[in-house]
């Protein structure tokens, strides 16, 4: 089933949680929700179940006006945070509910819902489980089950709430892993929420990039990381370096530094804030020249890879402590021969620049 | 047990976000439904009776009723009621605070045990419970002679009555603190110790700043059960007029001799009684309400 | 040995512990203990010859049916009432919210004399159901409202707490999968609350059972039609009956206990359920 998100506003009161938000979203990809806490995500997720109303706009599922439908007849799968499986009722009982609520015409018969119930508890591979209650369950046991449940009813979408929030790192990143295979095993149109890029970046296909109520950006995880559309994309993906100044002819004024920046399109005197990776950072020895004056401050050496921690100067940050970090390979390590509390310049070939709104 | 449903647990919200969420929701004809069932029930049984006390209190006018209040045997029966409460209520704050200090703080075998024995009188009826003190110090009793060679009155007279209050009033603060100070644990008063406070700074400058909603709730619970108390002191009281006569047993009195108007008036008090007493009860729920709101922001 | 004396950092505990027990032993426990020893003084056969009697036999009936029937409709319309305060806004909540506890803060008697004004012939209800030929006050009818007064807080106190805990996940999981709004109360709140509302049911009953000051008034305590139980201990001390006192006294205590500890195993269900303990 295909989801498709027209012009949603949706306002707590004075808040607005989403603001004009319009969004296709194709069959049979895992789709990653991602953004700050407070972004609207969760909101989102919610109105295309039919859990929240929209002020204004229109949830379309399978090229079908869904707008005024209760949650019980759009026929998606939801899963939520804390998992919300019933307390009272055995595994067996939570996956069986939704077919037992169906209406005597078209609810199975008892042995096609117990032979249904098995092959969804064996898909998540907890069928010894069939008989606990869910207080006996792990997280991570509670988290698949809650999953088998939502399958049970055979949905055209799953959508799932912050699915690995509640689960320890370990078994986190297990289940990450199992949900992806499994998503490739049933082809199913899942939107996930979560404020973890790593997650959204590792499992999803696509990955829609939320701030305040807006879009940012949609795309491929290659492309959120890689690609990032604006500031804030560039901000919340990874780890970056971020200079803020105003453009003077090829160089972005930092302070008292000059950075070099390799944009023709750019008027002179306009405030911008620059961004830079740490693999494409590099640093450069001696106290002149371009670049920005920093003082190493730490050098990290973890595997193949060595990061070196850098503090910018005070006089061009407000008296605020800055950091900056670079990776450099081993060889260049050598090269270099930096030492701690050594003052050097860094600098870019990838200095990517935003108008500054601030 | 009556305190059982009575506790100081601050309401979580208002209902909005149960009417605004879709999956919630009540259809509006269930809500109709629902609500004018259940508020009927309420003002049937619950407000017509609150109601009818001050209408019948009035029935003769202000003066009857003024006449009622002012009456010796009604100004002794209110005397005696704030006597009777002025001893139990106190012996029952140090009983509740010092039952809640041990079992709140410290770990000992027949900790549960101990605590269901605190709400046993909840649940024994207000006439076994004036009975009780009947078989020890009534001429019967186990110290009725020696009582009566020394010339000393329990029974049928105000210790009878005492005691019998402090019965009934027995597991109301200790019943409202224990929880309260399980759940604040022990590190704040061992912090105090380390911090070389004596035994009693901690407990007056730590401990009991910590549970004053609490103790506060339980002692106004306690103070409206304890002038209000009616059945075990009627088997003690032995119903002498202007001598241990407590304000309900004075109620009785007037009704059994048809002075409605009379009786009402005295009743119409203790109604008033009640009426404070809940609303300093909605008071300190909002106040803990607020506390606790008050620590989820910060 | 965990509880060693030199574990404990705090100061207080023999001297808190030793006051309560002491406290606990002479207002509660010994006197409490006076009921048996008297009643086993006297006897087995007195004893079962007293708490057989017609009047007392029917005394048991009146109290005990009277309680049970008491507490379930307010199950009943309680539950409706716990409901509304915690789901729905109105106009005038607080105040009614607040005044649920009234059978707590009002003296009983208090309360006898206002239904028994009420109910009589003459009272507001009691003249238009009289129209009906349905007689309240005097009748074993009086001492069921009067009963029902007494319980409603009970079970609205103790539902209402677990229906303001009860995760919105749950409807809305139960709405997810297909459940109509019906099915949802009954297969996933219902259970959720049920022992919650035994509690209250068995808290609403116990107290009923042992209730003197609100019934006595409206019951009109006509032998073997709307004697009470408690009012049978009175009536036999007015008469110098310490033994047969003491026998029905026995009695009532020994279901007090029994409910107690049925009360106590609820309470500790209702919190493995709605998950407070966990």
């Amino acid at each position: 089933m295909s989801i498709e998100v027209r012009n949603i506003s949706k306002s707590f009161g004075a808040f607005k949680a989403l603001d004009n938000i319009t969004l296709d979203l194709p069959r049979g990809e895992l789709i990653a929700l991602l953004g700050p806490s407070g972004c609207g995500k969760t909101t989102l997720l919610r109105i295309i179940a039919g859990l929240e109303h929209a002020d204004r706009g229109a949830v379309i599922l399978s090229g079908q006006d869904a707008s005024d439908k209760h949650v019980r007849e759009r026929h998606v799968g939801f899963v939520f945070q804390h998992y919300a499986l019933f307390r009272h009722m055995t595994v067996f009982e939570n996956v069986a509910f939704g077919l037992r609520v169906k209406p005597r015409s078209e609810r199975p018969p008892e042995k096609v819902i117990r032979e249904r119930v098995h092959r969804l508890l064996e898909l998540v591979q907890l069928d010894w489980l069939s008989d606990r209650f869910p207080s006996q369950l792990s997280g991570g046991q509670r988290q698949r089950i809650a999953l088998a449940r939502a399958l049970a009813v055979e949905p055209q979408v799953l959508l799932l709430d912050e699915p690995f929030g509640a689960l320890d790192a370990k078994v986190r990143k297990e289940l990450r892993r199992w949900l992806r295979r499994l998503h490739d095993e049933l082809h199913i149109s899942s939107v996930f929420v979560t404020h973890d890029q790593e997650e959204a970046l590792e499992v999803a296909d696509r990955i829609v990039l939320m701030n305040k109520g807006r879009i940012e950006q949609i795309g491929s995880p290659r492309e959120i990381y890689n690609e990032p559309a604006t500031s804030f994309a560039y901000g919340f993906i990874g780890t970056v370096n971020e200079f803020r100044g105003r453009v003077e002819g090829s160089y972005v004024r930092v302070g008292n530094d000059l950075l070099p920046h390799g944009r023709t399109d750019l008027s002179d005197g306009s405030s911008v804030v620059a961004f830079a990776r740490p693999h494409d950072t590099e640093i450069v020895k001696g106290e002149g020249g371009e670049g920005v004056a920093a003082r190493v401050n730490r050098i990290l050496t973890n595997g193949a890879i060595t990061r070196v921690e850098l503090l910018a100067n005070g006089e061009a940050r407000e008296g605020k402590k800055d950091y900056f970090e670079v990776e450099v390979t081993p060889d260049d390590l050598v090269a270099l021969g930096l030492s701690t509390g050594e003052r050097v310049r860094i600098k870019s070939k990838r200095l990517s620049l935003f108008g500054d709104q601030k | 047990m009556a305190g059982a449903a009575a506790h100081l647990a601050p309401h979580s919200g208002s209902a909005t976000r149960f009417e605004a969420n879709l999956a919630t929701r009540d259809t509006a004809w269930v809500k109709v439904a629902v609500l004018g069932i259940g508020l009927t029930y309420f003002a049937v049984f619950l407000l017509l009776p609150l109601v009818a006390v001050f209408v019948e209190a009035f029935r003769k006018g202000w003066e009857a009723y003024l006449a009622a209040l002012v009456e010796p045997d009604a100004l002794s029966a209110i005397k005696l009621t704030l006597i009777a409460a002025a001893i139990s209520v106190p012996l029952n704050i140090v009983f509740g605070v010092s039952a809640a200090w041990a079992i709140a703080k410290f770990d000992f075998p027949g900790k549960h045990l101990l605590i269901t024995f605190i709400d046993l009188p909840f649940s024994v009826s207000p006439v076994v419970a004036g009975l009780i003190y009947v078989l020890i110090f009534g001429a019967q009793g186990w110290f009725g002679t020696w009582l009566s060679d020394n010339d000393i009155k329990v029974i049928f007279a105000v210790p009878g009555i005492v005691l019998a209050t402090i019965f009934v009033t027995f597991p109301f603060v200790a019943r409202e603190l224990i929880p309260l100070m399980q759940a604040q644990g022990r590190d704040e008063e061992e912090a105090a110790i380390t911090l070389g406070a004596s035994g009693w700074q901690t407990f007056w400058r730590v401990t009991l700043p910590n549970v004053k909603w609490g103790l506060l709730y339980g002692v106004i619970l306690c103070n409206a059960r304890a002038m209000g108390e009616f059945g075990a002191v009627s088997v003690v009281s032995g119903h002498i007029r202007g001598e241990t006569n407590t304000m309900p047993l004075h109620v009785e009195i007037l009704y059994n001799e048809y002075q409605f108007a009379a009786a009402f008036a005295v009743a119409s008090l203790l109604a008033l009684l009640a009426l404070v007493t809940l609303s300093i009860k909605t008071y300190i729920e909002w106040r803990a309400g607020l506390s606790t709101s008050e620590e989820k922001t910060l | 040995m965990a509880y060693t004396r030199a574990r404990r950092v705090l100061p207080g505990f023999g001297l808190s512990l030793g006051f309560t027990l002491a406290y606990l032993s002479l207002i509660v426990l010994i006197p409490l203990s006076a009921v048996f020893i008297k009643a086993a003084g006297a006897g087995w056969e007195r004893f079962v010859e007293t708490v057989t009697s017609p009047r007392v036999i029917a005394s048991f009936e009146l109290s005990f049916g009277a309680s049970l029937l008491a507490a379930a409709i307010n199950v009943v319309f309680g539950l409706m009432l716990a409901w509304g305060l915690v789901r729905y806004t109105f106009p005038g909540k607080k105040l009614v919210d607040a005044l649920i506890d009234l059978p707590f803060a009002l003296p009983t008697a208090v309360a006898g004399i206002s239904l028994t004004a009420i109910y009589a012939k003459n009272g507001w209800l009691g003249q238009p159901l009289s129209l009906f030929g349905i007689e309240v006050a005097f009748k074993p009818l009086g001492v069921l409202v009067a009963l029902v007064f007494i319980g409603l807080p009970f079970i609205v106190r103790t539902v209402q707490p677990i229906l303001e805990d009860l995760d919105a996940e749950f409807e809305e999981a139960a709405a997810s999968l297909g459940a109509s709004r019906l099915q949802t109360f009954r297969r996933v709140v219902f259970p959720a609350i049920v022992p919650a509302l035994l509690t209250g049911f068995a808290l609403a009953f116990a107290r009923a059972v042992g209730e003197y000051g609100s019934v006595i008034f409206i019951a009109g305590n006509i032998p073997l039609v709307s004697e009470i139980t408690p009012l049978m201990i009175i009536t036999k001390l007015e008469q110098y009956d310490y033994e047969g006192a003491t026998a029905v006294a026995s009695v009532m205590l020994i279901v007090s206990f029994i409910l107690l500890l049925i009360i106590n195993g609820l309470q500790a269900w209702t919190a493995r359920r709605s998950g407070r303990s966990a």
